[in-house]
């Protein structure tokens, strides 16, 4: 009794999370997400200047007056990019939650009664696959008419379909696991089963999906406003930023800083799902324990 | 009158693009109070599907199956009926049929009817202590125990439901030796102390041996032996019995491989004509080719399902 209670709380120790914390790519990722973050928040009190005005000289290249140079109508590059961080996270956000939220639901209806209306649901989710997601994308916020909003639905539409699969492939087999049957056959309802039993081990592999979506919804959303669908002039919005630089190639802070900001962000969020992937899949979690053992 | 009773129970499978699998052709079997109930035969031969009949997760397409006078119906979306709830059923693999992200006090307790926490937690440890873990079990997840510890663990949560059956699906096959021998153990004894009545499939025949009063003998979807376990042991009426018996290693190093017992199990199918067992039987005559022997009474309370049985000097029990 005593040397298993010491060997369970040798195990307890090595906890999940310190496991992934330990990876490097992690800590890069939460540093990174989290400095965005902080920046998104503090940006009137971060920023130098007002991202709207135009009262610099224009075109200048960085100094240490504008760290990322002005624009070509005499706005402070640096002050665009760190508001530019107030519109893209916030909607990516945003957008990840409602996504996961419907797919979610409508993967475990699919999952939960099968046959016909899982044949209903799934084939609706293939025919938003049949098309690549920014051409999707494209069409839907051109039939809806620019803006913010509008490109952000876009994204919507395509991005629920992937957590309705994921959702409904782990209803479908933990709903036929043992341990899904031995709590039945104790006398639980199948709708008990799956918000006891199913769910709890549905919602981590959602949740990695949903971090991995979040670098993917900034990306399209910037893609977007890259081709003129989605912020309008003159906001700043990492996507249109870049859009404007491409006219002015010889100016290359124009374009670059806001793309630093895209990258590292979107790059932020990858290293993250990655290692929560890690944290959630047991086996990898199994593996990552063993080894520091 | 037994407290478990499968009649002809008939199990087929739908195959992809039509046609069937008859996994289970017609098994009779009873299980009483405190009794140990061995079913043995090789892998493939509708075991594990007879038991998944047994407790209603696998719908029977004919024969009945009988709980405390109650018929077992199939599962549906619904909660099952609170008095099915006493037959209860333990799988092969604990590490499947423990929810990873539930302790194991918390699933123990599903089983539970008491409506108070304080007594939920009372009883969970009490069933704790019953299969032989420490109280602290009850508030750890599955990851953290051994293999045995699981499945003490898994017997723990049938035991919670205050059952009179518990159907266990090869429960020992995954653990290592001594694991096996206590849970053995346990479940001789929790048979003996609460009255169970204990269907144990296996396919570890020393220790059906060990534990069970009756054993039955299952080969390609149906019984070709049933009796007590020591006549059964000590002289088998079956051609099938004996060559698993013979199979059996020995501590003196006798144990022979069935060399009688060629090829493997045939496609359930496509079963053989006449006697399913003729293809590998090593006392086939042409009878058995054409016709299928039923499973007639011998003395003793037994009975198997050979032409030979009890008839010619060698076969006599």
């Amino acid at each position: 009794m005593s040397s298993l209670a010491y060997g369970l709380r040798a195990r307890a120790r090595s906890s999940r999370i310190p496991a992934a914390w330990r990876q490097p790519l992690a800590i890069a990722g939460t540093v990174i997400a989290f400095a965005w973050i902080v920046i998104a928040v503090f940006a009137p009190l971060i920023a130098p200047s007002n991202p709207l005005a135009q009262s610099f000289p224009a075109s200048e290249s960085p100094s240490l007056h504008h760290l990322f140079g002005t624009d070509e109508l005499g706005r402070d590059v640096l002050s665009r990019v760190i508001y530019g961080s107030r519109v893209s996270l916030p909607i990516a956000l945003a957008l990840v939650a409602i996504a996961a939220t419907i797919g979610s639901i409508v993967g475990a209806v699919a999952g939960y009664f099968r046959g016909f209306v899982d044949g209903i649901l799934m084939r609706s989710t293939d025919l938003v696959f049949a098309f690549p997601p920014i051409i999707l994308a494209m069409v839907v916020a051109a039939v809806l008419g620019r803006g913010l909003f509008n490109a952000a639905l876009a994204i919507v539409v395509v991005a629920w379909p992937s957590y309705a699969r994921i959702v409904r492939g782990l209803v479908l087999s933990v709903g036929d696991s043992e341990y899904v049957q031995s709590a039945r056959l104790l006398g639980a309802s199948s709708r008990r089963a799956l918000v006891r039993d199913v769910l709890p081990n549905v919602i981590g592999p959602v949740f990695v999906l949903a971090t991995l979506d979040l670098a993917n919804a900034i990306l399209l959303l910037s893609g977007l406003s890259f081709l003129g669908l989605g912020a309008q002039p003159p906001q700043a919005e990492w996507g249109s930023m870049v859009a404007e630089g491409t006219q002015y190639f010889q100016w290359w802070w124009i374009g670059t800083f806001p793309g630093l900001a895209i990258f590292t962000v979107v790059l932020a969020f990858n290293f993250l799902g990655d290692s929560l992937r890690d944290v959630f899949d047991p086996r990898t979690a199994r593996r990552a324990v063993e080894s520091d053992a | 009158m037994s407290v478990l009773e499968l009649r002809d129970v008939v199990v087929d499978y739908e195959r992809r693009g039509g046609g069937h699998v008859r996994a289970v052709a017609g098994a009779s079997l009873d299980v009483e109070r405190g009794q140990i109930v061995g079913l043995v035969g090789e892998s493939g031969c509708g075991k594990s599907t007879l038991a998944r009949a047994a407790v209603g997760l696998v719908p029977a397409t004919s024969g009945s199956v009988v709980f405390e006078g109650e018929p077992v119906t199939p599962m549906t979306r619904r909660a099952r009926p609170a008095a099915l709830v006493r037959l209860q059923l333990v799988f092969q693999n604990p590490y499947s049929s423990l929810n990873p992200r539930r302790t194991a006090g918390s699933q123990i307790a599903d089983g539970i009817g008491l409506r108070t926490n304080a007594a939920r937690t009372a009883r969970v440890h009490e069933l704790c202590e019953l299969v032989g873990l420490p109280g602290v079990a009850a508030s750890r997840y599955p990851h953290e125990f051994s293999g045995g510890q699981r499945q003490r663990i898994a017997i723990a949560r049938a035991l919670a439901a205050d059952p009179a059956v518990i159907v266990l699906d090869e429960p020992l096959a995954s653990l290592d030796a001594s694991a096996q021998a206590q849970l053995a153990n346990l479940l001789a004894a929790l048979a003996r102390d609460l009255g169970l009545g204990l269907l144990l499939i296996s396919h570890d025949l020393a220790i059906v041996r060990h534990v069970a009063d009756r054993v039955s003998v299952m080969y390609l979807g149906k019984m070709v032996e049933t009796g007590a376990t020591l006549p059964l042991w000590a002289r088998p009426a079956h051609p099938y019995t004996e060559a698993l018996i013979a199979a059996v290693p020995r501590p003196d190093g006798g144990g022979v491989l069935p060399e009688s017992l060629p090829g493997e199990v045939p496609d359930p199918a496509r079963p053989p004509t006449g006697c399913r067992f003729h293809p590998r039987c090593p006392y086939v005559f042409d009878r058995c080719l054409t016709e299928e022997p039923p499973l007639e009474s011998l003395p003793n309370g037994r009975a198997a399902a050979c032409w030979l049985a009890g008839i010619q000097g060698f076969r006599v029990i």
